[in-house]
C-alpha cells in the first residue's frame, strides 16, 4: 500500500493472484517455475511408464533365458538383459512401480504420524510439548539406519521382500521432521482468533485440531512430503543394498548391478538404467518440492 | 510388550524432558554427574579403574567450577538418553522373532538356558537390560558377543571404530569444504552460469544414493583408470574413494545452504555498509559475509555427522572396510544383542558429542546466541 508505483509496475509481468484462494495462488506460482513443472511432467511421464507399459507391451521379467545373459540393449530387449537372461526394461519397469509405492506409502505413514504428533504437541503446548519433543530430539540423536534396520528385524524372516515392513519402518523413521515443522506452525495457529471462535461455539480439542489447525498446516505439509518421497526412495535402497529391501526395487537392481562390478565385463546398462530411473525421478521430485515450498511460502521471493 | 517395559519408556522419557525444567543449580549438579560419569567410562577404558574414578572426579569438578551453563544442561540429557537408547534398543531386539540361539541344530532347553546364562542374555529383555547396565557400569565392558565366539564387544569395536571415525571425519572434512566452496561462489553471483552449475550439480549429488556414486567412482577410477585401489583399507590411497562417495550427497547438501545463507547475507545493510566505507569486494566477502554465509552450514553438520555415519554402513560394506556398520548390520540380522547395543552406543555418543561441539561452535559463531544467559 505504502509503494503503490512499484506495486503497479510489478503488475503486468507477474499476476499478483490477489483474490485468489491461497492454494490457487500457490498453484499459479507453481506453474511459472519452469524447474518444478518439469519436474512434475517428469515424475507423472515416469509413473505411467512404470505401472502402464508393462500391462500394455506384455513385458516379462520373470522368464530366464539361459542362453540370452549379459546381453546389451537391442532392439529385442530395449535395456538388455540381466544375468539370468531377463528382460531388463521389464525389471527396471516393475522395480519402479515398488519403488514409487515405497516413496508414497512411507511418505503417507509419515505425513499421518507426524501431522498428529506435531499438531498434538503444538496444540497443548507448555509441559505436554516439553515431553513430546523431548522424545523427537532424542529419535534425532540416533543414527536412523539404526531405526530403520531394527524395526525391520521386527518382522519374521518369511517377510523378507514383502513391502509392508518396508513401509512401516521408513514412515516410522522420517516422520520426525515433518512432526517438528508441524509443531512450529501451530504454536502459532492456536493463538489465532479462528481457533479461539471454534472454541467459543463449543469444538472439543480433537475437532479443532482435525477440523481447524490441520487444515491450516497442509500447506507445509504437502510440501515437506514432496521433500519426503525422494528421501524415502534412497533409503529404501541403501535397505536394499544391504540385503533388507524389497525384492524387485530401483534399488534393489542398482545394488545388485554394484555386486557385479569386475575388473573383466562391465555390464553398463545393468548400473545406468535403473540409477538413471533413480536419479531422473528424485531429481524431479525434488524440484517439484522446491517448486513448492516457493509457491507455499509467500517470502520466498528468490 | 508387557506393561513394565512400556512404563519404563515413559518413565525415560519423562525423565529426558524432566532435565529441562531442572533449576540452574540442580542442572550444573546434574550436569557435572553426568560428564563425570562419560568421563569414567573413557578414562577406565584408557587407564584403569583407579586412575578412571580419579580422572572423572578431578573432570566432574572443573565441570561443576567453570563449565558454562548451557553444556552442563546439555550433558544432563546426554546420560539419560544414552539409557533410553540401550533400553529401547534391547526391546527391539527381544521383540524381533529369532534368537542368537536359534541355529540349525536343534537345541536341548538346558543347553540353552546354560548358554543364555553364559552370555548373559536371559529370556525378559528387562532382566537383560538390568545385566548390561550393570556389567558397563561396574566392571566397563561391553559384554561378551553371542555369536563371534570367546570375544568380547570391545574387543572387536576396538580395531573398528578408528576406522569409522577416520573415514566419517575425512568425509565430513571434504563435504565442508567442497559444499561451501562450491555453495559460496554460486551464492554470490545468483543466476550466472556458475549458480546454475552449482546448483545443478549438488541437486544431482543429493538425487544419486552413495552407493551408486561410489560405483561410478570405483569403475572409472579403480578399475578403467588405475589410480586407485578398488577396495580395502590401510593405505592413503584406499581412502580417497571410500571417503569422496560418503562426503557427496553431504556437500551437495551444504552446497545449497551456503548458497542461500551467502544469498541472504549479501543483501544485508551491514554488507552495503562496509561496501560503501570503500571495502575490497574480497575483504567484503572474507570479512563480513563469510560468517553469516556459514552459519546454517554449522547448524547443518549435527544432523550431517549422524547421517555419514549411517551412509557409513553403506559404503563400508561397497568398499570392504573393517568399520563399525559392518558389525552393526551383521550383528542385527545374526541377532548378536550385545554387539547391536554397543555399536548403538557408540555410534549415539558419538554424535552426542559432536552435536555439543557443534551448538558450542555456533554460540560463538552466532553473537545473539552467545549473549543468552
Amino acid at each position: 500500500m505504502s509503494q503503490p508505483v512499484s506495486a503497479a509496475s510489478a503488475a503486468p509481468s507477474v499476476p499478483s493472484g490477489l483474490g485468489l484462494r491461497p492454494s490457487a495462488r500457490a498453484w499459479r506460482r507453481l506453474k511459472q517455475n519452469h524447474l518444478a513443472r518439469a519436474g512434475l511432467v517428469v515424475v507423472m511421464l515416469v509413473t505411467l511408464a512404470c505401472f502402464l507399459l508393462p500391462a500394455v507391451l506384455r513385458l516379462d521379467a520373470t522368464t530366464t533365458h539361459p542362453a540370452l545373459r549379459h546381453q546389451p540393449p537391442s532392439a529385442a530387449h530395449w535395456f538388455g538383459t540381466d544375468g539370468l537372461g531377463r528382460d531388463f526394461a521389464a525389471r527396471v519397469l516393475l522395480g519402479g512401480q515398488s519403488s514409487l509405492l515405497v516413496g508414497l506409502v512411507a511418505t503417507l505413514t509419515c505425513v499421518l504420524i507426524g501431522v498428529l504428533y506435531g499438531a498434538v504437541a503444538g496444540y497443548y503446548g507448555g509441559r505436554v510439548d516439553e515431553v513430546m519433543m523431548r522424545f523427537v530430539d532424542f529419535m534425532y540423536g540416533i543414527p536412523y539406519m539404526f531405526l530403520v534396520i531394527l524395526i525391520m528385524l521386527m518382522f519374521s524372516e518369511s517377510a523378507r521382500g514383502n513391502p509392508v515392513p518396508v513401509f512401516v519402518a521408513l514412515g516410522l523413521v522420517e516422520w520426525l521432521t515433518m512432526a517438528r515443522v508441524v509443531r512450529g506452525q501451530v504454536l502459532s495457529l492456536r493463538e489465532r482468533e479462528f481457533v479461539l471462535a471454534a472454541r467459543l461455539l463449543g469444538a472439543g480439542d480433537f475437532r479443532v485440531i482435525v477440523r481447524h489447525i490441520v487444515p491450516n498446516v497442509l500447506g507445509v505439509v504437502t510440501v515437506y512430503a514432496t521433500l519426503t518421497v525422494p528421501t524415502v526412495i534412497i533409503l529404501e535402497s541403501f535397505l536394499s543394498f544391504l540385503g533388507l529391501g524389497l525384492k524387485l526395487s530401483w534399488g534393489q537392481l542398482v545394488s545388485e548391478a554394484v555386486g557385479v562390478v569386475n575388473p573383466i565385463a562391465f555390464f553398463w546398462w545393468l548400473l545406468a538404467f535403473p540409477s538413471g530411473f533413480l536419479a531422473l525421478t528424485l531429481l524431479s521430485l525434488n524440484y517439484v518440492g522446491d517448486g513448492l515450498r516457493d509457491a507455499v511460502d509467500p517470502r520466498g521471493q528468490r | 510388550m508387557s506393561a513394565t517395559e512400556v512404563l519404563a519408556v515413559v518413565g525415560g522419557v519423562a525423565a529426558l524432558a524432566g532435565a529441562s525444567w531442572l533449576p540452574a543449580r540442580a542442572a550444573r549438579v546434574m550436569g557435572a554427574l553426568c560428564g563425570g560419569l562419560v568421563a569414567f567410562g573413557v578414562a577406565r577404558a584408557a587407564f584403569g579403574l583407579g586412575a578412571g574414578l580419579a580422572g572423572a572426579a578431578v573432570f566432574a569438578g572443573l565441570l561443576a567450577r567453570y563449565a558454562p551453563g548451557t553444556v552442563l544442561r546439555r550433558l544432563t540429557f546426554l546420560v539419560p538418553s544414552l539409557v533410553l537408547l540401550v533400553f529401547v534398543t534391547t526391546l527391539l531386539m527381544y521383540h524381533a522373532p529369532g534368537s542368537p540361539f536359534a541355529g540349525e541344530k536343534v537345541m536341548s532347553a538346558q543347553v540353552e538356558a546354560a548358554l543364555r546364562a553364559h552370555f548373559g542374555v536371559p529370556k525378559s529383555a528387562v532382566e537383560f537390560f538390568g545385566i548390561y547396565v550393570r556389567r558397563l557400569v561396574v566392571e566397563g565392558s561391553l559384554g561378551p558377543s553371542v555369536k563371534v565366539q570367546g570375544r568380547t564387544v570391545e574387543a572387536l569395536l576396538g580395531p573398528a571404530l578408528p576406522v569409522s571415525v577416520t573415514l566419517g571425519l575425512l568425509a565430513l572434512l571434504l563435504a565442508a569444504a567442497f559444499g561451501l566452496v562450491l555453495g559460496i561462489l554460486a551464492g554470490l553471483k545468483p543466476s550466472s552460469f556458475s549458480d546454475y552449475a552449482s546448483t545443478g550439480l549438488s541437486a544431482l549429488g543429493l538425487s544419486l544414493p552413495s552407493f551408486v556414486i561410489g560405483a561410478v567412482l570405483m569403475v572409472v577410477f579403480a578399475l578403467k583408470l588405475g589410480w586407485f585401489p578398488v577396495a580395502g583399507w590401510g593405505t592413503f590411497r584406499q581412502l580417497v574413494l571410500p571417503s569422496v562417495t560418503l562426503a557427496l550427497p553431504y556437500a551437495a547438501y551444504i552446497a545449497r545452504l551456503a548458497r542461500g545463507g551467502t544469498i541472504e547475507v549479501m543483501n544485508e545493510d551491514f554488507v552495503r555498509t562496509a561496501r560503501a566505507k570503500g571495502l575490497s569486494e574480497s575483504a567484503v566477502v572474507l570479512r563480513h559475509a563469510l560468517k553469516g554465509a556459514i552459519l546454517p552450514v554449522v547448524s547443518f553438520l549435527g544432523p550431517a555427522a549422524a547421517g555419514i555415519m549411517t551412509g557409513s554402513f553403506v559404503v563400508e560394506t561397497l568398499f570392504g572396510i573393517p568399520g563399525m556398520g559392518q558389525w552393526f548390520v551383521r550383528g542385527a540380522i545374526n541377532r548378536d544383542y550385545s554387539v547391536v547395543l554397543g555399536t548403538a552406543l557408540v555410534y549415539a555418543s558419538l554424535v552426542t558429542a559432536f552435536n555439543l561441539a557443534v551448538d558450542l561452535a555456533y554460540a560463538w559463531l552466532d553473537p545473539r546466541i552467545r549473549s543468552r544467559p
